[in-house]
């Protein structure tokens, strides 16, 4: 089955989200369609999922034209979508979730067997490996996101649209999820990807193509260069390599002596841990989301409530103490949730960038904010962090990805501290924005500063770091230095010595 | 100045549609529960117009029992017709300060249902150091205001101590503390500490008139010093939430809890003080309403202002401003009941319905749009249709 998009315009109010695109996919073909945050590829494939109306244009199956104004109607035209964030019912089993609206029943109840031997049938043909009666909540990520696609199999979709499939996936995941694509593809299935992920795109696509700002800029073969659809995507000529000068560590300033994190029922997250961190340098742990290491950083600050052994700054204790104390003591951190941890999505920009230091001078005198102070700061950093934004009194949440992480980089740096603690730093943003996380942590590095950078991302920690600790299952496996192989680093983050 | 006004707009636009339809719902249970009006459903013409003639009157009774009265100034002074007025402001009052003990507890994202039981004891520990000392007057009045405070604000303060070291929820715990406070009371009023002397109903001694709020429009009017206590606090507390550090705190744990505790926030203290001021808040109301109203302490001290002053801050949308403004027309709709059953033979209790209405209409802001048919960027937020924990 092919899908034919036709001058397909989107507008909100004044932002034209999607400027009469045209793009098609054919049978058995996977389009990539790449493009940073915001650049309209999402609007676009809600318009073909009938999730929002379109001001103009038309799509076209098999070269007929199609109305398609609800999720139904796309599900009833063969195209089937899965969405970033999941639309599970956790404690639901697979094969409760995936009937779901569709239910069949036997006087008056409900019955799964059929849909239990045809979840069975499609799982096997792709190997996709899933048990109809597992809980949802009780599987990996991965995982649930391979029930959304047998979802859209289910329903005959004959094209299946993937938005950021990849944003919440592990490496070895998103391998096999792109391993997957292709069994798809071969099947018959044509599939539109969505991904701002440079080497996922040639890895996979048949044809890609490039929006920006609501436009097609683009289309190009999986042959191009990375460096190509790079500058594509963003506008402008971008450098992927980064530049790192070697450093000269100086003196130790963090020290991690036989660290154990346990959470709420007594079970052991992290164990025995132990490194140090000296001026200058970066430390990264890179390991499989769950392994440990965001219960590590969130250690460091104090924010984990069952930890044992010692985190000592600049030769004192700070472990015990409270969340107040550690960003006292000089550490700048980095959440790994930006929205759920970094901001308030309802704050301004402004207080935003005084979340933490707001009852300090100059931003506080005699109990009263200073709304001066306040206003000068937001200001300054906004133009040193480059935050693109039409006001400082704007809500953080109007922010895109990339902005809202300057804006938790630029309170967080901007403070006299002596450690960074970045935890996915560069999670769910597009080239430019983690071009400039990159830089600015490469520049806290020459600054004399300590980084522990906590990543997923191999290309990130073996560019960045100075020396790579491999954590799994809340251990250790090694340190080892970046000029080891992507291989060689998968395998250990895989838990293999 | 132009954006404020915009924000304004945006905010006050749903409350007062949610207003307007209640009571253009409330008009049509008027008059279809008048028997003289049923009597004329045979004939259209007649039916409808005393249909609309009942409607009529009965808002006007609301009007003339709430702020102007042309017939009490008929023979006497244009003065006397604010006598409703004075009234309205009387009522108001103690909803003002309850209503913000509410208010500024959603701010800080807890939901303060205790504002009755802390109104109580407000009143209670008033009304002890209104009759029990004899003092100069300025300093015999603040004292008992103080002691209001400081006792509801202890009551207040346990909740949210229970709260922060144990996790216990506030809706709860601010439940069982009413009834704790409604029993306290009848208690308390038959002991001998509080027995008035030679009396077997229980009420307590009225407080000396050096503890009393005076009545600053002469002796006609009810209307007493309490009002401005009221509006100076909700200026207080709009700094406090808007202009200081402690607000900016409550307002950050409020709006998300976790980028708060991360940006090293305390929330235990933060629910902690929040509950001690809104205890505070609402004993003072209850303190005002004892030193300017009722003088004496009696079981029905507390009325249902506690609850209404959740009516109020919802109403108000948890601003200042709002539980200011609704506090007035709550006061306005419960001084016109009596004048609604005395010249249109409306029950009072429509007046109840037609608050409840309003609130319901409140709660439900996709409702209203849908019926008025507003467009997307009125913002749709509303405090009640948030979750149990939100």
């Amino acid at each position: 089955m092919s899908l034919e998009i036709k001058g397909i315009t989107k507008k909100f109010g004044a932002l034209v989200a999607n400027d009469s695109i045209n793009l098609k996919v054919d049978n058995s073909e996977i389009l990539a369609i790449l493009g940073e945050n915001g650049a309209g590829k999402s609007t676009l494939m809600n318009v073909v999922y009938g999730l929002l109306p379109a001001d103009s244009g038309e799509i076209l199956i098999d070269g007929k034209k199609v109305e398609i104004n609800s999720p139904a109607d796309a599900l009833a035209a063969g195209i089937g979508m899965v969405h970033q964030h999941f639309m599970l019912v956790p404690v639901f089993t697979v094969a409760e979730n995936i009937v779901l609206g569709h239910e069949q029943t036997q006087r008056g109840l409900l019955t799964l067997t059929e849909a239990k031997t045809k979840i069975k049938k499609i799982s096997d043909e792709f190997k996709f490996e899933i048990d109809p009666d597992a809980l949802i909540e009780n599987l990996p990520v991965g995982v649930q996101q391979r029930v959304e696609i047998i979802r859209a199999l289910m329903y005959d979709a004959k094209v299946l649209i993937l938005d950021e499939p990849t944003a919440v996936l592990t490496p070895q995941e998103t391998d096999e999820l792109l391993s997957m694509m292709r069994i798809l593809k071969s099947k018959g299935t044509s599939i539109i990807f969505i991904t701002h992920k440079l080497r996922e795109v040639k890895a996979v696509a048949d044809q890609i193509a490039v929006i920006r700002r609501g436009k097609v800029v683009g289309s190009v073969d999986p042959s191009t260069s990375q460096e190509e659809l790079a500058s594509l995507m963003v506008g402008r000529a971008v450098d992927l390599e980064v530049d790192k000068v070697n450093s000269s560590p100086g003196a130790t300033i963090l020290k991690i002596d036989d660290l154990n994190i346990y959470d709420g029922s007594g079970r052991v997250i992290v164990s025995n841990l132990s490194f140090d961190i000296k001026s200058g340098e970066i430390l990264a742990i890179a390991g499989v989301q769950g392994n440990g290491q965001s219960e590590i950083a969130r250690a460091i600050m104090n924010l984990e409530a069952h930890v044992t052994g010692s985190i000592m700054v600049d030769g004192s204790e700070i472990l015990g103490s409270t969340v107040h104390e550690s960003i006292k003591s000089g550490i700048a951190f980095i959440p790994e949730s930006r929205e759920l941890d970094g901001l308030i999505g309802s704050f301004s920009i402004a207080e935003n960038l005084i979340l933490n230091i707001h009852d300090i001078e100059p931003f506080a005198k005699l109990g009263q904010l200073s709304k001066s102070a306040i206003i000068d700061n937001a200001n300054e950093r906004v133009k040193e962090f480059d935050i693109r934004t039409q006001s400082i009194d704007d809500s953080a949440s109007s922010l895109s990805g990339g902005n809202k992480q300057k804006v938790v980089l630029a309170r967080e740096l901007s403070r006299n501290v002596k450690i960074v603690v970045a935890s996915q730093p560069t999670r769910g943003l597009d080239v430019g924005s983690i071009e400039f996380v990159h830089e600015r942590l490469l520049a806290e590095r020459a600054s004399g500063r300590a980084i522990l950078l906590i990543s997923t991302e191999l290309d990130e920690v073996i560019a960045l770091a100075d020396r790579i600790a491999v954590i799994y299952r809340g251990e250790i496996l090694g340190i080892v230095e970046p000029s080891v192989t992507r291989e060689k680093l998968g395998l250990m983050m895989a838990g293999v010595k | 100045m132009l954006k404020r006004f915009e924000s304004f707009r945006k905010a006050a636009l749903l409350p007062f549609l949610a207003f307007i339809f209640a009571f253009f719902i409330g008009g049509i249970i008027i008059a279809l529960s008048d028997s003289e009006v049923l009597a004329n459903i045979k004939s259209p013409g007649k039916f409808l117009t005393s249909f609309g003639a009942k409607i009529g009157n009965s808002y006007l009774a609301i009007f003339q029992g709430s702020i102007y009265d042309v017939n009490l100034a008929r023979g006497e002074s244009f003065f006397k017709g604010f006598y409703p007025l004075s009234d309205t402001v009387v009522n108001a009052t103690p909803l003002i300060l309850a209503g913000l003990a509410v208010a500024l507890a959603f701010k800080s994202g807890l939901f303060n249902i205790g504002a009755q039981g802390q109104f109580i004891f407000g009143a209670i520990a008033a009304s002890y150091v209104g009759f029990k000392f004899d003092l100069p007057p300025v300093l015999h009045v603040s004292l008992a205001l103080l002691a209001g405070m400081f006792a509801a604000g202890i009551y207040g303060g346990i909740v949210g101590l229970l709260k922060a070291k144990t996790g216990a929820h506030e809706v709860i715990v601010t439940i069982m503390l009413n009834y704790i406070a409604s029993f306290f009371l009848l208690w308390i009023l038959k002991t001998k500490t509080f027995l008035r002397p030679g009396n077997i109903n229980p009420i307590a001694p009225e407080v000396r008139p050096s503890a009393q709020l005076p009545l600053f429009l002469g002796k006609d009017l009810r209307i007493h010093l309490g009002i401005f206590i009221a509006l100076v606090t909700a200026a207080v507390v709009w700094w406090l939430l808007n202009k200081s550090t402690l607000g900016f705190k409550f307002r950050a744990v409020g709006a998300n809890s976790n980028a708060a505790k991360t940006a090293g926030i305390s929330t235990g203290f933060v629910t902690f003080t929040t509950m001690f001021i809104c205890g505070a808040l609402a004993g003072l109301g209850g303190a005002v309403q004892l030193l300017g109203a009722n003088h004496a302490l009696s079981s029905d001290i507390g009325g249902s202002y506690g609850f209404d002053a959740i009516t109020v801050a919802l109403l108000g949308r948890a601003t200042v401003l709002g539980t200011v403004l609704a506090a007035f027309l709550f006061g306005a709709l419960q001084t016109s009941g009596l004048n609604l059953l005395s010249v249109t033979g409306t029950p009072v209790e429509i007046v109840q319905v037609i608050q409840a209405l309003i609130v319901l209409f409140i709660a439900t802001p996709a409702l209203v749009k849908f019926i008025f048919r507003i467009k997307k960027d009125v913002s749709d937020k509303s405090i009640a249709a948030k979750g149990w924990n939100g």
